[in-house]
């Protein structure tokens, strides 16, 4: 039972930074209906913004993290007017496969600029300890949790509660119908992808204090499983994401915990593929069908 | 037995109905019309009928060479097999192909090869390669649309797109055909052409056709019974004068232009 | 009356032989040396991966991503194959076996996945790809992520011709068919084929097959080539490379493909030394080509014999002068 408990703390853990990240694939689905590939690598390229807040400028944690979620939603926002904004009114293959094309960018020009060398990230947030009811609890997992949970907090307040959350979901029903309504459409685009990287690039300091490796490729998993929890928790609906996020999280610990490491990664991807056979929509999805 | 019985059919989303117990039958060489206001169910029904949706409740039976046919169990390529074929609301023609390539492909069930024949070229590739071509032209021929064989689709003028998007339904080697909104967008003249079309492909290759239109004048002109739905339901049924003066049709219509 | 033995075919025949007589005369006389003849290798394989991808992309419609993985199973199977059997018989065995183990893999993947669409289908077939490659990672057949080493070198210029030319040839023959038209009808509206009646699963899945056993063989080659298979060789990465072959030379147009197989084989070649810029600047090229011109080079055209023979269908003079009116 406590080998369960504690293998559930290290899920939620997990699953908080798979649910930021998720979240960014989601908003942007939700929005222009197109699977940001990059968005792994925009959550790697937060990582190493982060990791050079701190190392090179001697930046404290939490102003790290400012900056980092600062720079990187800049840096979304470069990447959807130069890239993906072309492409509006293209196929959704093109704009997938432009997707595809600006992961493989940044993926390359991380490793050109900063080198192969895996680097560790600072360990600015002291591994501590302690025992509660039992439990192993590790200081880092709670500040990540905590972190996490907040931001969350805070997306879910901005969706619902604001002007921009209200701008934001019209124009995810219907694009064309919110510009009608006087909706700066492109705007709320490019916050969108602002707010998406942002996230991402909280996941990628947590993950990089977590794990400590930071390295060019170390988006492609995280990205990849962060996607499968949004489609999970249904592609487009950012409560979803958030519940999904949590779910893979908990299912690769206890695969990991239960099963075995090496298949962790595998077990994913097959619950990617039941998924989409099973019910594509995900969990909070509704079913739509193509007009004929 | 009529050749075309569609019994009690439903067809649900969620809490709507779309099609509400509507039954029809149509006999062998009819030509019958399907009409109501917009959002009524009509192309609902056809979707259902060529299998594009499966009936919440309800059958679509197919009787012929005295045979039954349930279609409403079948996929929709396999409903095709069964002599049936359809035209759509939007024109779905395959617009990056040529006029002659859209024919060809309906007629792919008459290829006499299959995968080893086409790798290797070796059987009777050529010949049926050279069979489906002459056909395909011939049925161009038919329908005057040889002359454009090698444009694309996509460059073809409205009307002509209408025309082989029709051609194209026939070219399966159907026997009932179901044509949606054929005069959509179309002007007069070419309302007139396409009704004179309808009528001569009708009698040349012996179809049964079933179509939805709103536009009047092709309608109460051609068609031997019209059919009217209004929200997923049947609510009258006859000939062109009965249908016109029906109380019904008329509330329903009410403020439309006939 | 097109028959096997017609003018254009011959044409094209004494054309391969010229070319073919030509690359093993540079050879011979070390014109072409060693080092580019490795390079030349790749190039062909890349044909074949290029051209295979290409039959399920670009001809029906199906964006896969996971095809390294069905290289990777070519190419394992070979190099275990060959383990045992140093030879031409063995590289032949490992081939077959390769095929087989792909067509049996294809179509297990195939039958669910092919119902998806577009973005859902990619990543489907990306996760299968990654899930072929975890596999071999962790058998112990495949001796992890070490790798075989020491595979006999057994490829030769007429090998890889012959291998290369018979690839794009049944591709082609795919293509120009009752089976290639279907898929490309499927590719051009899913919902109207149906409707036609074309099975359209039953095309997916045998355009799936066939590119997956393509991808094998290719992958049966480059063990021979290069003597040593890891399972990172197989991952996204060459996924991708082969998919920009794709895009690049025009999705759909077969002769596209390998125009850009060789095309990038060369800048590859040139590039060498300088391997970040390479990939950052194809990287550049996908996103700008899908921006600025998305079909391609070719788009969905072939480079044939048709225009330099002035083949012309008999009425297209005819709807030429209409349409001009």
């Amino acid at each position: 039972m406590q080998q369960f408990l504690q293998q559930t703390i290290n899920g939620l853990s997990i699953g908080g930074v798979y649910a930021l990240i998720a979240l960014g694939y989601t908003m942007v689905y939700g929005i222009i209906k197109l699977i940001n590939f990059a968005h792994g690598d925009i959550f790697m390229f937060g990582a190493y913004v982060g990791m050079v807040a701190v190392m090179n400028f001697n930046m404290p944690i939490y102003l790290a993290f400012i900056i980092a979620m600062a720079v990187t939603a800049l840096f979304g926002v470069i990447i959807e007017r130069v890239a993906y904004k072309p492409l509006r009114k293209s196929t959704r293959t093109a704009a997938l496969i432009t997707a595809i094309g600006v992961s493989f960018l940044i993926q390359n020009g991380v490793l050109m600029i900063m080198g192969a060398n895996i680097y560790a990230f600072p360990q600015v947030i002291p591994n501590q300890f302690f025992t509660i009811f039992g439990l192993r609890l590790n200081m880092l997992q709670l500040v990540i949790f905590a972190t996490s949970i907040a931001l969350m907090i805070i997306l879910q307040f901005i969706v619902s509660k604001t002007k921009l959350g209200r701008a934001m979901r019209s124009v995810a029903v219907d694009k064309d119908a919110a510009a009608l309504m006087g909706v700066n459409v492109d705007n709320v685009i490019t916050i969108t992808f602002a707010i998406g990287s942002a996230l991402a690039a909280a996941a990628g300091i947590m993950v990089g204090l977590y794990y400590i490796k930071v390295f060019p490729f170390m988006g492609f998993t995280p990205g990849l499983k962060a996607f499968v929890a949004a489609v999970f928790g249904g592609i487009g609906i950012i409560p979803g994401a958030m519940i999904g996020g949590f779910a893979i999280g908990l299912i690769e610990t206890y695969v990991a915990g239960y099963g075995s490491t090496l298949y962790k990664d595998a077990v994913v991807f097959v619950i990617l593929i039941l998924i989409l056979l099973v019910k594509p929509s995900g969990l909070l999805g509704k079913n739509v069908k193509e007009k004929v | 037995m009529s050749y075309l019985s569609i019994e009690h059919l439903t067809k649900n989303f969620g809490g709507l109905s779309a099609v509400s117990n509507v039954s029809i039958s149509v006999n062998e060489g009819e030509l019958v019309g399907l009409i109501g206001p917009n959002g009524a169910g009509k192309t609902t029904l056809f979707n259902v009928l060529t299998g594009v949706y499966k009936p919440t409740q309800g059958k679509v039976i197919l009787n012929k060479d005295g045979k039954s046919i349930e279609l409403s169990k079948l996929p929709p390529y396999k409903i095709t097999h069964q002599g049936v074929a359809r035209t759509f609301q939007n024109i779905r023609l395959f617009k990056d192909l040529t006029v002659l390539d859209n024919v060809k492909i309906a007629m792919n069930q008459q290829a006499k090869y299959g995968l080893f024949g086409a790798l290797t070229r070796l059987g009777k590739f050529y010949a049926s390669e050279a069979d489906i071509e002459v056909r395909a032209h011939e049925f161009l021929k038919k329908v005057n649309l040889d002359d454009l064989a090698y444009d694309l689709a996509k460059n073809l003028p409205y009307g002509k797109q209408r025309q082989l998007e029709i051609a194209r339904a026939m070219a399966t080697g159907a026997k009932l055909l179901f044509l949606d909104e054929p005069a959509a967008g179309m002007n007069p003249q070419e309302t007139h052409a396409l009704t004179e079309f309808i009528a001569k492909i009708r009698k040349e290759m012996d179809l049964t056709i079933v179509l939805i239109e709103h536009d009047m004048s092709l309608v109460m002109n051609i068609c031997e019974r019209i059919f009217v739905l209004d929200y997923g339901k049947l609510i009258a049924s006859g000939s062109a004068e009965e249908v016109k003066n029906n109380r019904k049709v008329i509330e329903a219509y009410l403020g439309e232009e006939e | 009356m097109k028959n096997l033995f017609s003018k254009k075919n011959l044409i094209w025949l004494g054309l391969l032989i010229v070319f073919f007589f030509l690359f093993q005369f540079l050879i011979d006389v070390r014109i072409i040396t060693p080092y580019y003849r490795t390079v030349l290798y790749g190039i062909g394989i890349f044909i074949i991966l290029g051209v295979s991808l290409n039959i399920i992309i670009g001809i029906t419609g199906q964006l896969s991503l996971g095809h390294a993985g069905f290289m990777s199973i070519g190419a394992y199977s070979a190099a275990i194959v060959m383990q045992n059997m140093p030879d031409m018989t063995g590289l032949l065995l490992g081939m077959v076996v390769g095929a087989v183990v792909s067509i049996l893999v294809s179509f297990v993947v195939a039958i669910p996945t092919l119902r998806l669409k577009g973005d859902y289908l990619a990543i489907a077939t990306l996760g299968v790809g990654e899930i072929i490659r975890i596999v071999i990672l962790n058998l112990e057949i495949t001796n992890g992520a070490s790798g075989i080493s020491n595979i006999k070198n057994l490829i030769s210029w007429p090998l890889l011709f012959v291998f290369v030319v018979g690839a794009v040839v049944l591709s082609a023959n795919f293509k120009n068919s009752a089976i290639g038209r279907a898929c490309i009808s499927i590719k051009e509206d899913e919902i109207a084929s149906e409707a036609m009646g074309i099975h359209t699963t039953k095309y997916k899945v045998i355009a799936f097959i066939f590119g997956a056993v393509l991808a094998s063989v290719a992958g049966s080659l480059y063990a021979t080539t290069y003597y040593v298979v890891k399972p990172e060789t197989f991952g996204i990465a060459t996924s991708i490379n082969i998919l920009i072959i794709v895009v690049f030379g025009g999705m759909g147009s077969l002769t596209g493909s390998a125009i850009s197989a060789i095309f990038i084989g060369i800048v590859n070649m040139l590039l060498q030394s300088y391997a970040e810029v390479r990939l950052i600047t194809y990287a550049l090229v996908l996103i700008v080509v899908m921006i600025f011109r998305p079909q391609g080079l070719l788009g969905s055209k072939e480079f044939g014999l048709d225009k330099v023979l002035g083949f012309r269908p008999p009425s297209f003079k005819k709807s030429r002068k209409e349409n001009s009116k």
